[in-house]
């Protein structure tokens, strides 16, 4: 019996009750995830949406107050804020820059043919490492080689590269940009191994039909490598984005978002208002702030998810 | 195009030195973190800086697995992240199998959610989350945590599942229900056997993802005893004289499970980690 046949059974053995049974049984089975979503994510927004249009929230003895947008217009015209904004933008797009460079790069070496597949195996081991650790780990590791007292100083002045010890992480100049590199050290496999995964679908008459047409390996990798793994590079790039404005424990735990405020992102800032300040309706507005730059970020994304679908 | 021996010679020697350069970036940190975890405190900075020197011991990662309070937080981490990973794999079964194979109202619209919950930043739901949980009296219990994490591990687990059993025909199922098999026997007699591959895959990323869960971890317990390897991290660097050597064989500790599932199950991990990026 063949699938059409079965398919026509089916359908004709269906009764009223069967039919209904039918439409109800695909909610049956996502009734667990979709009681949790909306417990956990879709009422959590809307209250932390509501908090961020009263005052004297949670904390506060006295009785919440309506306020509008004012908590809005008190967090976009703070200075702190903006400071918090710009660390955040440079941070992300830092990050993802280098991690698409190196991610591409690592993938490219790890999928030539020069080398013999024992090796490269190795080799795919070693690069993937800094994945397999936490972020409180990567933390705890960089402070150890950035303390002033450390290994890098040590390595960089015999080099001649500095005169003297640099305070990576506690100095204001210095500081983003050390933790952006922690950043970029601690996120660069997940992309290459998305590209891995992403030149093994490339078939190989491509390159071949590049290679008739007299192309050398620059422009095969211009014309042939790049186009094909775009629709890869556009969702990693965004999901990275999105992944980085998340990104709490790593800042938290190798400055703090110091000194000076210097490395402060969105998302300490507004751990900061919450749990140290206690400022709950100005922490849900930067909630709020934050989860509209990510959403309209995950709309692209989302997009291109499904063109990638269709 | 075929090149010349020495051009040959030249590339392979090229590709040599990005390799190691490459082994080199990612590699040595990690590996001076692990050397200096078997040095003395007082070790830890000496000038000029050694990989191994005369203080090397086992010392650090004696007094941590001798301290009941940090063999605490590895059993916190152990037990949270197998629940997580039991109820995320289960529900993200349950899912993949309705969006794999039913067509329904709101499917389109309900998909749009699952990847949309990706991009839901953990900061914005930790403000509400604190007041429902004490709400719940669930503040510093393992219930909160799993129940948490889920938030972020099942929007991978089901696009992963999804796409698994969308690579299985659909003629199996079919041949099932025709002998009078309902759909629930199914899904658990031939689909989940013969999606075992996606299972480990979703199984060890949830895994992972959980292990490694911190800022819930931070702010939804309150006492030692209920919290996790990443935190106690964080509980050591807090403290006013910094044990190193002792943080730093924690840090190695803590790594271990994820190394070692990641070495036994490296295609299942990759497979994981580029579903989202690739499949979707």
């Amino acid at each position: 019996m063949d699938t059409s046949e079965a398919h026509a059974i089916l359908e004709s053995g269906a009764s009223g009750w069967e039919k209904r049974k039918r439409k109800f049984l695909p909610y049956a089975y996502l009734s667990p995830t979709l009681a949790l979503l909306s417990a956990l994510t879709i009422i959590p927004i809307a209250t932390v949406f509501l908090y961020s249009l009263v005052d004297n929230v949670i904390v506060n003895p006295n009785p919440p107050v309506f306020v509008g947008l004012d908590n809005y217009e008190e967090v976009l015209t703070n200075r702190k804020f903006r400071g918090a904004l710009g660390n955040t933008v440079y941070f992300a797009l830092v990050s993802v820059i280098a991690h698409f460079i190196i991610g591409l790069s690592f993938a490219l070496l790890l999928n030539t043919r020069l080398i013999g597949n024992k090796t490269k195996a190795l080799f795919r081991v070693i690069y993937i490492l800094p994945w397999v650790f936490t972020a409180s780990i990567i933390a705890i590791l960089w402070r150890l080689l950035m303390n002033p007292h450390g290994v890098i100083n040590f390595v960089l002045l015999e080099l001649g590269f500095v005169q003297e010890k640099m305070e990576w992480l506690s100095d204001r100049d210095l500081a983003l940009n050390a933790v952006t590199f922690i950043n970029i050290w601690a996120g660069y496999p997940f992309y290459m191994v998305s590209f891995l995964a992403g030149l093994q679908g490339i078939p190989d008459d491509l390159y071949e039909a590049g290679r008739v047409d007299g192309g050398n390996s620059w422009q095969l990798f211009r014309f042939i490598t790049l186009p094909q793994l775009r629709p890869i590079i556009v969702s990693l790039a965004l999901l990275d984005f999105i992944w980085t404005v998340h990104q709490f424990t790593l800042v938290w735990m190798t400055t703090g978002g110091g000194p000076m405020r210097s490395t402060e992102v969105l998302s300490t800032y507004t751990y900061k208002a919450a749990f140290s300040s206690h400022e709950y309706s100005i922490a849900s507005t930067l909630a709020m702030i934050i989860l509209a730059i990510c959403t309209f970020i995950g709309i692209f994304y989302v997009r291109n998810q499904r063109m990638a679908d269709e | 195009m075929v090149g010349s021996r020495a051009q040959i010679r030249r590339a392979k020697i090229l590709t040599w030195i990005a390799l190691l350069l490459g082994a080199c970036f990612a590699g040595l940190p990690v590996l001076w973190m692990v050397a200096s975890s078997f040095k003395s405190n007082l070790e830890i900075f000496a000038y000029p800086p050694a990989l191994i020197d005369h203080s090397f011991s086992f010392s650090a990662y004696l007094a941590v697995l001798g301290d009941p309070g940090q063999l605490r937080f590895f059993f916190n981490s152990y037990l949270v992240a197998i629940l997580v990973t039991i109820c995320t794999v289960v529900t993200s079964i349950l899912a993949g199998y309705s969006f794999s194979r039913y067509d329904f109202r709101f499917k389109r619209f309900l998909t749009l959610i699952i990847i949309g919950v990706q991009s839901v930043p953990p900061i914005t739901l930790m403000i509400p989350y604190f007041g429902l949980i004490v709400w719940l009296g669930l503040y510093n219990s393992y219930t909160a945590l799993v129940l948490t994490y889920m938030v972020f591990t099942l929007s991978y687990a089901i696009i992963m599942m999804t796409g698994y059993f969308n690579t299985l025909p659909r003629d199996l199922d079919e041949a099932v229900m025709i002998d009078g098999g309902g759909s629930f026997v199914t899904l658990w007699r031939i689909l989940v056997p013969i999606s075992l591959p996606g299972i480990v895959s979703v199984g060890v990323y949830t895994f992972m993802l959980a292990w490694n869960e911190f800022l819930f971890a931070l702010t939804l317990t309150r006492t030692n005893d209920m919290r996790t390897v990443p935190i106690g991290i964080h509980l050591l660097m807090g403290q006013h004289s910094f044990e190193w050597n002792q943080m730093l064989a924690l840090s190695v500790l803590g790594s271990l499970p994820v190394l070692i599932l990641f070495l036994l199950f490296q295609r299942y991990f990759i497979a994981g980690m580029s579903a989202g990026s690739i499949k979707g």
